[in-house]
């Protein structure tokens, strides 16, 4: 029997893209490696990391932030093993949206390990060995990504671990070392920290969230630092010892020089991600890949073998979930002959730590380095009515505009909820949108949006609370 | 207070200049009492008053340049004065004492809105501020919805246009100076709208088109025998004279069909073949020349013709034509022989392939059946794009074009 589409990975790239497909009326199957749906995001990736996110937040807000609103509750204690139940409840309910998604939309699932024979045909093989040999017009790769390694620093998942192993430590560990001022790294160190660890990140660049506009990633890093957190930039980590008690991990200059040996308990290796395509048969079918690895597509998401597509983590691109749904979707789109299109210049980016950090569009270095004229408009939180009441008034809005059309080109939020916030932004520069779009459109009052309203009156120098 | 905007030209027109104010400030006028003339590349329009009152404002004086949309001037509304108005409506010669047949786009900007999708705040606020109506601009952003950057852009034109208009006709002025003496007795006179198309359209015309003509003579006796026989009859039934014109029209659509090339244009690397007859027919006016087109030649009868042809000459003459009834022609026929020319070669009508050119009818002695025999005689030119159009079939079209003429039986047979 023959699909008109076979998805293989369902991860949010995936998952969509055979939703969608499904919707306009392919008959169409998924192939899923792994026990349950959803990919790394669903499983050990962004859910996960929320609740442990949401529930260590929550806990030094009750440990900090009650007294001062009367609120007596005595010391507050965690209770890691609940705390982890509690995160598993959460990727249990989502991932089983999957599979309801996938019945009600008559999507056939195939769990083993996906490869492409030959165009149009797809072999999956079960854990218990048996493989069946799938026939479709259209292949979707959306085998997303998997942590990148660091040479000679080998990935236990106990004592040195990934984002994975991060998230299943049974105890809170007394010092936690992170490789890597990423998002990742921030977020999960920060979790950690919050309930109690004593947490060094360590990083090659000289300066935190690489990516991140400059002036917001500056102030974050100090707020982070009053967080209780240490940095140590400009780093490297060249080896781990682990036959130890403890870990010894041995910290260089990043230019070279005289190492350093740090002692921990545990190694969060968050150094970024890399395409995920072992196993998948590409070389044998000839798809190529670039230099780092990524399969190579063209605007239509086709490889160069016919028949062929990709998606997500696994093609070039920022690795994010949003950005593999769209993509999932648009391709689909493509195959039903329709006019699938991702933009790719409004993709909001979004660091879930506190206070959070969420941008779409450019950072100013980003419009710096490509000559364009622009104008900033900045508003505080701490000149907002309801982050002052909500005790919550660290961090900005920074809106930055065209000096001549004054079309919005970046805006960047460094403050609580921020990646709630970033949606309107995301929508305004969708459609082209000046600041003053934003200056003129109603926003509810109390609210944190105000504060993206003040920004935008702020490009054209007319704040009002300030 | 009403604003008095430049209404919507038409597709393709974006600005105009201010032919000749009617009124002066302070005038009474009364509702819909033309107000002013605006010159486009194409028409000369009237723009009437919005209300009654009195015309308290005129912000774009005689030869400026303004966009469409843009503010011409203010009407302090009130019926006091309205009287007085009615009578002061001479006009001088540009307006049209009978009742105006024209129909000029009323406050056109407030009902033409070809996008439904809703605009920005910043694009309403610009909109509002600047006259220039959103509704009619495209947009760059997401389905064409217009930007604040569109918005920016169209009024840093519309306040530029002035100005450059001013600067390269500046740059063109590098005729040497003619002597004091003679210096004194020539005169400037800048080009209207109409003549700087005009001009502009010509010579792209010949630069462009492999352009060439060919000739032949008709002999008019037997359409003249035709017209004689038939001419009471004909215009008692039709209410129009049995003119020479629609003749000739015929007899172009009867050998446009046979030479489909002649009736086409070139777009690109393609060829564009036209199944359909829209015939352009070149009227001189005091202003210039203006091309109205009858459209579906194939279709309509000797009468018809004749009818669209004299009322497109009424109107070209008093200005009155509307943009859209001078687009889309796809073969033009100019008559020089109004003006007594014997022989021409016209200049083709771009993007069109071909021009036909009539001339004056003389009588001339002809050999006929080995006698001579006097004859009225009727030059033909047909200007052609070699580019499409062969040798063989430019000169097979005239051919047709002429036999049809001399045996007009030809029309009605279909041969």
């Amino acid at each position: 029997m023959a699909y008109d589409l076979i998805v293989i990975g369902t991860g949010p790239g995936g998952y969509v893209c055979a939703i969608r497909g499904a919707q306009l009326g392919m008959k169409t199957a998924v192939v899923e490696k792994m026990a349950t749906f959803g990919g790394t995001c669903l499983n050990v990736g962004c859910i996960p990391s929320k609740a442990m996110l949401n529930a260590s937040e929550l806990y030094e807000e009750a440990a900090h932030k009650f007294s001062a609103m009367g609120i007596k509750i005595g010391k507050p204690a965690v209770d890691l093993a609940a705390m982890l139940k509690y995160k598993q409840q959460g990727v249990d309910g989502n991932v089983k949206g999957v599979d309801y998604l996938f019945k009600k939309n008559k999507i056939e699932p195939f769990i083993g390990t996906g490869r492409i024979i030959a165009p149009g045909k797809v072999e999956v093989k079960a854990g218990d060995g048996k493989t069946q040999v799938l026939e479709t017009k259209a292949i979707v790769i959306a085998t997303g990504s998997d942590a990148a390694r660091l040479n000679g620093i080998e990935i236990d998942e106990k004592r040195v671990v990934s984002s994975t192993g991060v998230l299943e430590l049974q105890k809170v560990p007394q010092k936690l070392l992170i490789v890597g001022a990423g998002i990742i790294g921030l977020e999960l160190g920060s979790v950690w920290r919050r309930l109690g660890a004593e947490v060094t990140v360590v990083e090659f660049l000289d300066h935190i969230l690489p990516g991140i506009d400059g002036e917001v990633a500056r102030q974050f890093h100090r707020m982070l630092q009053k967080q209780g957190l240490s940095f140590k930039l400009s780093s490297k980590v060249t080896a781990v010892d682990a036959s130890g008690k403890t870990l010894k991990v041995k910290v260089e200059p990043a230019s070279g020089g005289t190492a350093e040996m740090l002692e921990t308990d545990i190694v969060l290796v968050a150094i970024g991600r890399v395409p995920y395509t072992e196993g998948l048969g590409l070389e044998a079918v000839g798809v190529k890949k670039d230099n780092r690895g990524r399969v190579i597509v063209d605007a239509h998401f086709r490889t160069n073998v016919d028949g062929i597509y990709a998606i997500g983590d696994v093609i070039a691109g920022p690795m994010l979930a949003h950005k593999a749904e769209e993509e999932g979707a648009a391709v689909a789109e493509i195959l039903a002959g329709k006019a699938g299109h991702v933009n790719y210049d409004v993709i909001p980016n979004v660091v879930y730590t506190y206070p959070e950090i969420a941008s779409v569009g450019k950072s100013e270095e980003e419009l710096k380095a490509a000559g364009v004229a622009y104008n900033v408009g900045k508003f505080p939180f701490t000149a907002n009515g309801r982050a002052r009441v909500n005790l919550t008034t660290d961090g900005f809005v920074k809106i930055l505009a065209d000096a001549k059309t004054d079309r919005v080109l970046g805006v960047h939020i460094l403050g609580p909820d921020a990646g709630n916030m970033i949606g309107e932004a995301a929508v305004a520069m969708e459609f082209g949108a000046s600041a003053e779009d934003i200056a003129r459109t109603c926003h509810a009052h109390p609210t944190l949006t105000e504060a993206i309203k003040e920004a935008a009156l702020a490009v054209d120098k007319r704040a009002i609370n300030l | 207070m009403a604003e008095i905007r430049v209404p919507t030209l038409g597709e393709s027109v974006t600005e105009a200049t201010i032919g000749k104010w009617f009124k002066q400030a302070g005038d009474a006028v009364a509702v819909d009492e033309p107000l002013v003339e605006l010159e486009t590349d194409k028409v000369t329009i009237e723009v009437p008053a919005p209300a009654a009152g009195v015309l308290s404002e005129i912000a774009a004086k005689d030869g400026e340049t303004v966009a469409v949309g843009a503010i011409l001037g203010q009407i302090k509304e009130g019926t006091a004065a309205a009287p007085k108005a009615a009578p002061v409506q001479p006009a001088a010669k540009a307006a049209p004492a009978p009742p105006a047949p024209h129909t000029p786009p009323r406050s056109a900007p407030a009902t033409a809105k070809p996008s439904e999708a809703p605009l920005a705040p910043s694009v309403r606020r610009l909109s509002a501020e600047s006259g220039i109506d959103a509704a009619t601009m495209p947009g760059s952003g997401k389905d064409g919805r217009v930007t604040k950057g569109d918005m920016l852009a169209a009024i840093e034109r519309a306040a530029a246009q002035p100005t450059p208009l001013a600067a390269p006709a500046a740059a063109v002025q590098v005729r040497a100076p003619s002597p004091p003496d003679d210096a004194s007795r020539e005169e400037r006179v800048r080009m209207t709208r109409l003549r700087a198309t005009i001009a502009k359209r010509l010579k792209d015309a010949q630069n462009t088109a492999a352009m060439l003509t060919t000739f032949n003579e008709v002999d008019m006796s037997h359409v003249m025998a035709l017209r004689a026989q038939y001419r009471d009859l004909f215009e008692k039934k039709h209410g129009v004279k049995l003119g020479f014109m629609g003749f000739f029209v015929r007899a172009c659509v009867q050998a446009l069909k046979e030479i489909p090339a002649v009736n086409a244009e070139i777009d690109g690397p393609d060829i564009i073949y036209k199944n359909y007859y829209h015939l352009g027919i070149a009227v001189g006016t005091e202003r210039g020349l203006v091309v109205p087109v009858v459209r579906d030649c194939d279709q309509k009868s000797l009468a018809e013709i004749g009818k669209t042809i004299a009322d497109f000459g009424r109107r070209a003459r008093d200005g009155s034509l509307k943009l859209e009834e001078m687009q889309g022609g796809t073969f033009t026929i100019t008559n020089g022989g109004i003006y007594g020319s014997l022989m021409s070669t016209p200049i083709l009508n771009a993007p069109q392939s071909g021009i036909l050119g009539m001339h004056k009818i003389q009588e001339r002695p002809m050999v006929v059946g080995g006698k001579v025999e006097v004859r009225p005689m009727m030059y033909l030119a047909l200007s052609y794009d070699h580019r499409i159009v062969d040798g063989r079939e430019a000169v097979t079209f005239l051919v047709r074009v002429k036999e049809c003429l001399e045996e007009p039986a030809r029309l009605v047979l279909d041969l």
